[in-house]
């Protein structure tokens, strides 16, 4: 039930621990501390999400969780900005605080809803690889009686740490369809970006 | 006497097949060449949509459908037949669809795909009960392909056209449109599955597809019912998933965020 990477890919768990013990001999060769960095990120997110997974806590105390381990994780600034996209030039620093700070718990609540759907999931890290200027965590989801699935952390350490920007689900980009959704509401709003951060409090 | 019959029965049937398989090879000639192309000033990462008026009329037929027929059948049929009988009539259904991506695996030039389906086919339509069990994902065997006509076209070059969403099947493109009509005629066990076996293997069909409905009912209620814009909304989660499935980067995904003058904070 619980998470278990290490196991599943024995040259993954190798490669991290030879990866951070070489890394100043062999830069080039195997895997890099930037990879291992990336995937020790990983593994410590979904370990947070599996424990409250397991928890049995009420649905609104769950999503209070994940709104902590999303702030914590992610970089909710970056994201929230993609949300918004070019609409973001014209945010006052004001509005694109309490934007994010909506935004945040909007995601929190929109998909905590559905983690309820993967108790008793495994999440399997599959390996790490380069792209561009961050690296993907490549991992499948196991649940019983339905078929496996991929999902991908994006991680940079852009922001000056190390945190997730993106969410993929078979391919699905959270920051991509959540530019489309926030879209959608600025329209709703006729581009009211005030009369937005309020449809975003109360959505999700 | 019989033997005539029989050579003139012969004659018509190679006569017949010729001329179907000269118009299928002129229908997907003329298909293929239809899937529309956007023009050069359309902006990267939108979505190519110039019938946009007709699909949201579509759409909302779609959602007026899933409201009012599909999603309360879906709860129904789930809540009376028990999960285990639906998961082995899903699995059923999945499995007699398998010879369909081993052609298409064939067609895509992947042997190796089109080989492990072949085993998975073997392995669970013989210990899996014709299906009925999933044996072979026990075994830890390789993961389905579920390669389609659509994907055969990626594959040889066609290019994706225009987003569509279909009365009835939802959101598509004109590329995957084309493959969905094709592999009507892809699969091998239809030529000799006859009725009234026919219609009971559609009638599983229709179980997995209402199984489904249940199972996803929160992701696709969210989708449907909770978006601002459930069209733009499903037009976007599609084509990303779909560009996924067929290797196609083309989705946006890859942009560095970091890297947008629009994002970059003063």
């Amino acid at each position: 039930m619980m998470f278990d990477a290490f196991n599943s890919s024995r040259r993954g768990f190798l490669g991290g621990v030879i990866g951070l013990g070489v890394v100043g001999l062999t830069p080039t060769k195997g895997w890099s501390l930037d990879e291992a960095r990336s995937r020790a990120l990983v593994d410590r997110v979904v370990n947070e999400i599996n424990r409250v997974i397991a928890s049995g806590k009420s649905e609104a105390a769950m999503i209070r969780d994940f709104e902590r381990i999303f702030g914590r994780y992610a970089d909710v600034s970056i994201i929230a900005r993609s949300a918004l996209g070019a609409d973001s030039r014209r945010a006052s620093n004001a509005q694109l605080r309490s934007f994010t700070q909506a935004f945040q718990g909007y995601v929190a609540r929109k998909y905590g809803k559905q983690f309820r759907d993967f108790i008793g999931s495994q999440i399997e890290v599959q390996g790490v690889r380069r792209v561009k200027t961050w690296h993907e965590v490549d991992a499948t989801v196991r649940l019983s009686g339905r078929a496996p699935f991929k999902v991908a952390f994006l991680v940079s350490d852009r922001s000056g740490r190390d945190l997730f920007f993106d969410l993929l689900i078979e391919g699905v980009s959270m920051r991509l369809s959540e530019r489309t959704e926030i879209g959608s509401m600025l329209d709703a709003n006729n581009g009211d970006i005030d009369r937005l951060i309020s449809a975003v409090q109360r959505a999700g | 006497m019989s033997r005539d019959l029989k050579t003139v029965r012969s004659l018509t049937q190679t006569a017949f097949s010729r001329a179907f398989r000269g118009l299928f090879v002129l229908f997907l000639l003329i298909a293929i060449a239809a899937c529309s192309a956007p023009p050069a000033d359309h902006p990267p990462g939108e979505p190519w949509d110039p019938y946009e008026n007709t699909n949201r009329g579509f759409h909302s037929f779609n959602k007026g459908l899933d409201r009012a027929i599909v999603r309360p059948v879906a709860y129904t049929y789930s809540g009376i037949v028990g999960d285990e009988v639906e998961d082995s009539i899903s699995r059923f259904s999945n499995n007699i669809s398998m010879p369909r991506a081993i052609v298409n695996n064939v067609l895509q030039g992947n042997m190796k795909g089109a080989t492990e389906d072949t085993y998975r086919f073997v392995v669970n339509s013989t210990i899996g009960l014709f299906g009925l069990f999933d044996v072979a994902t026990d075994l830890n065997m390789p993961a389905a392909t579920d390669a389609d006509f659509g994907e055969t076209l990626a594959v040889w070059g066609v290019r994706e056209g225009a987003y569509v969403e279909l009365p009835v099947f939802g959101p598509s493109t004109e590329r995957d449109t084309v493959g969905m009509v094709v592999d009507l005629f892809l699969n091998p066990l239809d030529y000799w599955i006859r009725d009234p076996e026919e219609y009971y293997v559609f009638g599983t069909d229709v179980s997995a597809t209402l199984t489904s409905r249940q199972r996803l009912g929160r992701t696709i209620d969210g989708v449907l019912y909770d978006s601002a814009d459930s069209y733009a909304q499903a037009r976007s989660l599609y084509l990303q998933n779909r560009r996924f499935e067929v290797g196609d980067s083309a989705s946006g995904v890859y942009l560095d965020p970091y890297e947008d003058p629009n994002l970059i904070l003063e």
